[in-house]
């Protein structure tokens, strides 16, 4: 494979012409790796005592570990964010319309644009809440839309999440880090701020409740404190200001929700979900779960709460659906995708399964229904048995599978064993949609490859995190940059001098 | 606030509470076991099973009252719920649970106590023990700070009710096990008592200095079952937790506007405490004195829970 | 021709319960062959009901009773005009499309035994003789007990023991269709016959043909339904139309007793 697309750094055409990047990779030179390191090491600490973790899936013991995090930044220029604002906001736009339609008229189903049994025949299409509509008919809220890079203006949409999209406590929790580890960085750029997310999701929270609540009362509804992204829902719900309830604070009543207090009961109008549709309520959905709140689709089918992201939305963020989102924009907006898909083989078609097999060497297959990393081939890095056993599973059931091209992922200077070193990268912007705006925050999470030429960036395969720094316009790039480093050591300002003897 | 949410809190505050004590009490019993005699030293671990009532527990075990056996299997092993390390966790899973309402402070502190453990720790000679036991002593001095200096709400509140209740019980516990020490079969109160045994109880609850304080006239029986049943200045009394149950039920009421079963059997508690002189105690009985106390502690520990609809 | 309708369910929990939310679909609707003259749910406790619709179109009564409960009677009685096409329906409220009924639950997986089954009983027919002839099938090849049956019974064991409650024969003409390739779904409702004071509601299966619509089949009798049946509720399997789907809060047992009686009036 050829060198890939370093961000920072410039790829075969030589380094990056931008000032900006130039005056980052001269602060990735200046600062002394063994400093980097430190500062590193202090982040994850800081992480590791306030409990930022996650359980890695499969592991019996639930073993809490916490996300390595990457002390230097990933950055974007303002006219490359302007152009990425645009096409999220418009993939986002088509996914709710998308999702409006499918369980309402179907017209993208009447008019052909899409196969209708991938839509119906899917599961992740949920015929139980069909004819239902949530408040202000929109269904995905939070969208975090996976993005790839391969080159200077090459973006490309990996993944649709607009289910429960998790990773935005890292992109917070990493700003906070880097702002008390490198404010040197903040001194001689001006980053876009991304701590406005909370009051922005909570905007959004208030502004999609039922018609008619004055002052609505919005909550974030986890699976529990043993879930891996506990963390994640405290924090939100912190930082909003309001209650984080489990299924069993929730009573609905006369379909209406009402969560337990000590003071006794309170009316709930918005609920930040962050449990699967499947165990939202045992009387529609999994009827052996014990997490979900009966009633709770009664009382969204009468419109007494909205419920974010909206029940059923699977089927927008499906892989096989996937493949037709350019369709699905167009559709929907009538111009063209300013952000492309990633080319993909449906192997449900028999040409493209054939495809996928005669170059299984070559491609990274996924199963349609998988997540985090799982049930994935990533052909050039994979065994000779690791591709034989895939393509018997191809062979028996091509429809589970889509396949795409490997991507040559950009990179970005990352503290490795060995020092700096090119490491891949994906992105996770987050999109949110109230009754009156669709917006992005200017930042979102980047994912890392720590291993020397992955491409799995997942964290329960091994991956990181780093900041994500969105440049504003009018940088104030000082001619001399002053990184901080051989200066007298303050505290905020103040120096320490002592008293005369 | 969410009843679960308070719920959580009330048992953060018991475990918390719960983790400090045996700390204390394994941290007293190690220093009773090196100043005593072979046989002394191991009638201090057997006692210091029975107040965390796990003698039955060892036994079955199997286990040998010995030091060492003892020290690890209240501080180490993760089998057995009386352990510190059970204790913490179960500490810290309530606070998990609430992790919105406590400060990163509170938290850091009840995470830190619990990493020291996730190292595995040695608890194998007296000073390895002791280590571990100042360690964790280090972290519950860190949350008492915390909490202390979190909002004075419904959470900091929830926490103290539970630590009340279960110092309450604790307290109890400690002098009723250790009473034949304290009130010796055959020997007249005020007679030769053992002194080491009588300082492992003070230290237990942290009362050392308080008694040099508070009574002028040597170490004596009465003194010390006054001190720790009536003398609510002692944070660790019976006396002081009833009253901290009683303002807290308070606090809470003149927030939520509700008063109920758990306020009424709290205030009767400190009404008949205030009128409890240890002297009369003493001559009534002093076991079944505390055993009624615990049944009541229990009592209102149940009515905390419907009061506050903790299921 | 007229039916009166008395449908009694009494649950009793060995434990008093805090409180219940039960989601009932007991309501019948209006269609070209069936019209409601009278229907009513009566409860024995202070309960809140609410109407509405689920994702198949079906009535739902929402039930919210406060505790302690020890035990709750839900009646149902009514009376419902029939008339019949053959078994084929007509103006139904139809919200969702055919496609979505080839999907399987894990009620009414398909197996290959399953598919094996419904292929020799229609040997490439059409779909229609198909139906008719995987219909009869079932009805051939399995006995029909009577009573409730054991909650959550695959079509699949059905076949293993070519026994089973009309709930359970209906799985397997569900399954059978679908693994031909037709949508197929469950329906829960009111049979005539079979004497008074019957332990549950009765259940059969519909299809779909492209040029005729939906169609109803009774593997229990072999026939499609005519003018002495009542259709309540449509659902994926027996689950999705389920005339009770409870919660409680509370411990202990639950212990269900269920009375039918359906009637021909005069």
């Amino acid at each position: 494979m050829a060198r890939a697309f370093d961000e920072i750094l410039g790829g075969e055409d030589g380094p990056p012409t931008r000032d900006e990047l130039a005056a980052i990779a001269r602060w990735i030179e200046t600062t002394p790796p063994e400093e980097l390191r430190r500062r590193q090491r202090s982040a994850e600490a800081t992480f590791r005592q306030l409990g930022i973790t996650f359980a890695v899936y499969g592991e019996s013991d639930a073993a809490e570990r916490i996300i390595p995090f990457d002390i230097v930044p990933r950055v974007f220029l303002p006219d490359e964010w302007t152009r990425l604002s645009e096409g999220l906001i418009q993939r986002t736009e088509a996914i709710n319309a998308f999702l409006d339609d499918v369980y309402g008229e179907r017209r993208i189903l009447k008019e052909g644009v899409l196969p209708e049994d991938l839509v119906l025949g899917n599961p992740q299409f949920r015929p139980e809440i069909a004819g239902m509509r949530p408040p202000h008919g929109i269904w995905a809220h939070i969208c975090g839309i996976d993005l790839v890079r391969t080159g200077p203006d090459e973006f490309w949409v990996l993944e649709d999440n607009a289910r429960t999209p998790s990773g935005v406590s890292y992109m917070l929790e990493n700003r906070e880090a880097m702002l008390r580890l490198c404010p040197e960085l903040f001194r001689n750029f001006r980053v876009a701020a991304v701590d406005s997310y909370p009051d922005r999701l909570l905007e959004t929270m208030k502004s999609v409740a039922p018609l008619g609540v004055a002052a609505p009362t919005c909550v974030v509804l986890t699976p529990g404190h043993y879930n891996s992204a506990y963390y994640e829902h405290s924090f939100l719900a912190d930082s909003m200001g309001i209650e984080l309830v489990e299924a069993a604070d929730l009573v609905v009543d006369d379909d209406v929700v009402w969560m337990r207090t000590i003071a006794g009961r309170v009316r709930v109008d918005v609920i930040y979900r962050r449990i699967d549709d499947d165990f939202l309520d045992p009387l529609v959905f999994r009827p052996d779960s014990a997490l979900g709140v009966p009633g709770l689709i009664a009382a969204y089918a009468a419109g007494n709460v909205a419920i974010m992201n909206a029940p059923g939305n699977g089927i927008a963020d499906d892989k096989a659906i996937y493949s037709y989102m350019p369709e699905i924009v167009r559709f929907y907006s009538g111009a063209e995708p300013k952000l492309p898909n990633v080319e993909t083989w449906r192997c449900r078609e028999p040409q493209a399964l054939q495809y996928v097999l005669d170059n299984l060497e070559k491609v990274v297959v996924k199963l349609v229904d998988g997540s985090g990393g799982y049930g994935m081939l990533v052909g050039p890095t994979a065994s000779k048995a690791e591709i034989e056993a895939f393509r018997a599973a191809l062979i028996a059931e091509p429809h589970r599978y889509i396949a795409q091209p490997t991507l040559a992922l950009s990179t970005v200077p990352t503290l490795a064993e060995s020092g700096l070193a090119p490491r891949h990268v994906d992105f996770r912007p987050f999109v949110l949609t109230g009754a009156n705006m669709v917006q992005v925050v200017p930042g979102g999470l980047t994912r890392v490859a720590l291993k020397e030429g992955s491409l799995v960036v997942n964290s329960s395969q091994g991956g990181g995190t780093k900041d994500s720094f969105v440049l504003m316009d009018d940088p104030v790039i000082a001619q001399s940059q002053d990184f901080g480093f051989g200066q007298t050591q303050t505290m905020g300002g103040m120096t320490q001098s002592q008293g005369p003897l | 606030m969410l009843s679960r949410t308070a719920s959580s809190l009330y048992w953060l505050g018991r475990y918390f509470e719960r983790t400090d004590f045996i700390a204390r009490l394994v941290e007293a019993t190690v220093r009773l076991d090196v100043l005593s005699p072979r046989s002394a030293g191991q009638a201090a671990w057997a006692s210091a099973l029975a107040v965390t009532e796990t003698d039955e527990t060892f036994v079955e075990r199997g286990g040998e009252v010995r030091r060492r056996e003892v020290a690890r299997f209240l501080t180490v092993d993760n089998s057995h719920p009386g352990s510190i390390v059970r204790c913490l966790d179960m500490a810290r899973n309530n606070a998990r649970a609430v992790r919105t309402a406590l400060t990163r402070d509170a938290w850091a502190a009840i995470n830190r106590a619990w990493l020291t453990f996730e190292a595995k720790p040695a608890a194998d000679d007296p000073n390895a023990v002791l280590d571990l036991v100042e360690a964790v002593k280090n972290e519950t001095r860190g949350f008492e700070g915390a909490v202390h200096r979190m909002l004075r709400n419904q959470t900091t509140w929830f926490i103290r009710l539970g630590q009340a209740v279960e110092r309450a019980d604790n307290t109890a516990r400690l002098l009723d096990v250790k009473y034949h020490i304290l009130l010796p079969a055959g020997e007249r109160i005020g007679g030769v008592v053992d002194r080491d045994q009588w300082t492992t109880i003070l230290q237990t609850v942290s009362a050392v200095t308080a008694y040099r304080w508070l009574y002028s006239d040597g170490l004596t029986p009465a003194n010390v079952i006054d001190l720790l049943i009536a003398r609510a200045e002692l944070p660790r009394s019976l006396a002081a937790s009833v009253e901290e149950t009683v303002d807290v039920l308070g606090l809470l009421a003149r927030r939520t506007g509700l008063h109920g079963e758990a306020d009424r059997m709290a205030r009767v508690r400190a009404t008949r405490m205030a009128r409890t002189r240890s002297g009369e105690v003493i001559a009534a009985g002093l076991h079944q004195y505390l055993q009624a106390f615990i049944h009541e502690n229990a009592l209102l520990h149940a009515a905390i829970g419907r009061q506050f609809t903790f299921s | 021709m007229r039916l009166s309708i008395d449908h009694r369910t009494v649950y009793r929990f060995t434990e008093p319960q805090a409180r219940l939310v039960q989601m009932l679909r007991v309501n019948p609707q209006n269609s070209h062959d069936q019209t409601v003259a009278s229907w009513r749910i009566d409860v024995d406790h202070d309960a809140r009901m609410r109407e509405g619709r689920d994702g198949f179109g079906n009535a739902v009564t929402m039930l919210y009773v406060d505790g302690p409960v020890e035990a709750i009677k839900i009646a149902v009685q009514g009376e419902v005009v029939t008339s019949h096409s053959d078994g084929v329906l007509h103006g139904v409220h139809e919200p969702l499309p055919p496609a979505v009924f080839q999907r399987s639950t894990p009620k009414t997986a398909i197996d290959e035994t399953l598919a094996a089954f419904a292929r020799d009983a229609t040997k490439g027919a059409e779909p229609h003789r198909a139906l008719h002839r995987l219909n009869a099938t079932v009805k051939e090849g399995f006995a029909v007990e009577r009573g409730r049956g054991q909650p959550g019974v695959t079509a699949a064991a059905t076949m293993a023991r070519r026994s089973g409650t009309a709930r359970d024969l209906a799985h397997v003409f569900v399954a059978g269709a679908r693994s031909l390739g037709i949508p197929a779904r469950y329906v829960s409702g009111y049979r005539l016959g079979g004497g008074a004071h019957r332990p549950a509601p009765h259940g059969w299966a519909e299809a779909w043909c492209e040029d005729i619509g939906w169609i109803g089949f009774d593997p229990c009798t072999g026939l499609s339904p005519e003018d002495g049946y009542v259709r309540v509720a449509i659902g994926l399997d027996s689950i999705g139309a389920a005339p009770v789907a409870g919660s409680r809060l509370g411990e202990g047992e639950e212990e269900l007793d269920v009375d039918v009686t359906v009637l021909r009036e005069e």
